[in-house]
């Protein structure tokens, strides 16, 4: 148990961290360019027209895994939160603040792409129902987010304040994700769900997986470069970093 | 009792504490997070009278009148009960019999709801169209001897 918990803590040292991240960064950015690059593919050419919205439906392969990026990195940063608070590791909120701005971008483009489906499906930009409003405030809780640990200069309190803010905002996860089954709601049902499986032809849910893989790969990949930076900034004065080669030059 | 253990505790006593605050606060508010109504809500005078709101359910199978100029009638149905709906004004491209509806507006005098808004619901179902022949077949009893689905 011990020789265990001693081989986890390893990795949450900065120090051990920040090669390994350099290692996976190319391997994922490589991932992510081939599976979007198959994926957009398919998405334009591959996959059939709707029988009842036409080509029009063709921005839920951006729309529908954008949007569950959201709330899963939300969930991922969520649980870097709660284990700087419990742990007291420093790497847990660079991990935290790594993932924010991807996570908000997620946020938006699930807005906006909705946005450009709504006007002609649904025949409004934009209405306040339970999902689009739940995800508006996700998008909120993002930028809160990296407002308050942006806000306060000395990062130790600057993660905790913000792993606050985040492990109280994760109560709106599931509102999002059962909003459209708790309530009344303009914005459709799962067509993918764990109870009942999927309601759409196979091609287009090959389409969507594949999108969805590459965003997990890219989301990885670009919190790693972005952690590692990070990890730069904050370990500036320590001795490990000006030994590193890139550092020295 | 390490610390790292008292922090795991105040931490998950945190999160239940706020998850039953929320169910608590989502159960007071209930329905008033609704987007629209239903046809039985408006049946049993649940839907406010006096006021604008949002009715919404299926436009019921061969209802769907079209009157002078711009103006449209059709039936909204949750298949348990029904309500007229009157229109005037542009159709989403969804728009169509058996199809999702959402309108805004207020009841009026005759028991016809008059619309300013209509939106097109979308249902969950993504299909290339010669899947959605087969089943629509398959579904009005197919002469080929296709089980019902």
């Amino acid at each position: 148990m011990n020789a265990r918990l001693l081989n986890w803590f390893k990795f949450s040292s900065p120090a051990t961290f920040y090669p390994l991240a350099g290692r996976l960064v190319p391997i994922f950015t490589l991932i992510a360019v081939a599976l979007i690059g198959v994926g957009l593919y398919m998405s334009f050419f591959v996959a059939p027209t709707d029988y009842k919205q036409g080509e029009g439906y063709r921005i839920i392969f951006v729309h529908v895994p954008a949007a569950w990026m959201s709330m899963f990195i939300y969930l991922i940063m969520a649980f870097w939160a709660g284990l700087g608070l419990v742990f007291n590791t420093r790497l847990s909120g660079m991990m935290t603040r790594a993932l924010a701005p991807t996570g908000a971008i997620f946020a938006f483009l699930a807005l906006w792409t909705g946005a450009f489906w709504g006007k002609p499906m649904w025949g409004t930009w934009w209405v306040w129902d339970a999902r689009l409003t739940s995800e508006l405030i996700l998008l909120f809780l993002y930028l809160g987010y990296l407002a308050l640990q942006g806000a306060i200069d000395d990062t130790r309190r600057a993660d905790r304040a913000g792993a606050l803010l985040v492990l109280v905002g994760v109560i709106n996860i599931p509102i999002i994700y059962y909003s459209v089954q708790w309530w009344n709601t303009l914005h459709q049902g799962a067509t993918i769900s764990m109870d009942n499986g999927s309601k759409m032809g196979v091609t287009m849910l090959w389409t969507m997986l594949i999108m969805a893989l590459g965003f997990w790969a890219y989301t990885i990949a670009v919190a790693l470069v972005r952690v590692r930076s990070i990890i730069l900034e904050r370990e500036a004065d320590t001795t490990w970093v000006s030994e590193l080669a890139e550092v020295r030059r | 009792m390490k610390a790292r253990h008292k922090r795991l505790g105040f931490l998950a006593a945190g999160l239940v504490g706020l998850g039953v605050a929320a169910t608590l606060v989502f159960n007071a508010l209930d329905s008033n997070l609704s987007y629209f109504f239903s046809p039985t809500d408006v049946v049993q005078n649940k839907a406010p009278a006096d006021h604008v709101y949002r009715l919404g359910g299926m436009v019921q199978q061969g209802s769907l009148e079209r009157g002078q100029e711009l103006t449209v009638k059709f039936l909204v149905t949750d298949t348990a009960n029904t309500v007229k709906v009157a229109y005037t004004g542009i159709l989403p491209d969804l728009f169509a019999e058996g199809q999702g509806v959402i309108a805004q507006g207020r009841m009026g005098p005759e028991g016809v709801f008059v619309a300013d808004e209509v939106l097109a619901k979308h249902d969950e179902n993504y299909m290339p169209p010669e899947v959605a022949d087969a089943l629509d077949k398959a579904h009005k009893g197919a002469p080929t001897g296709v089980a019902n689905k």
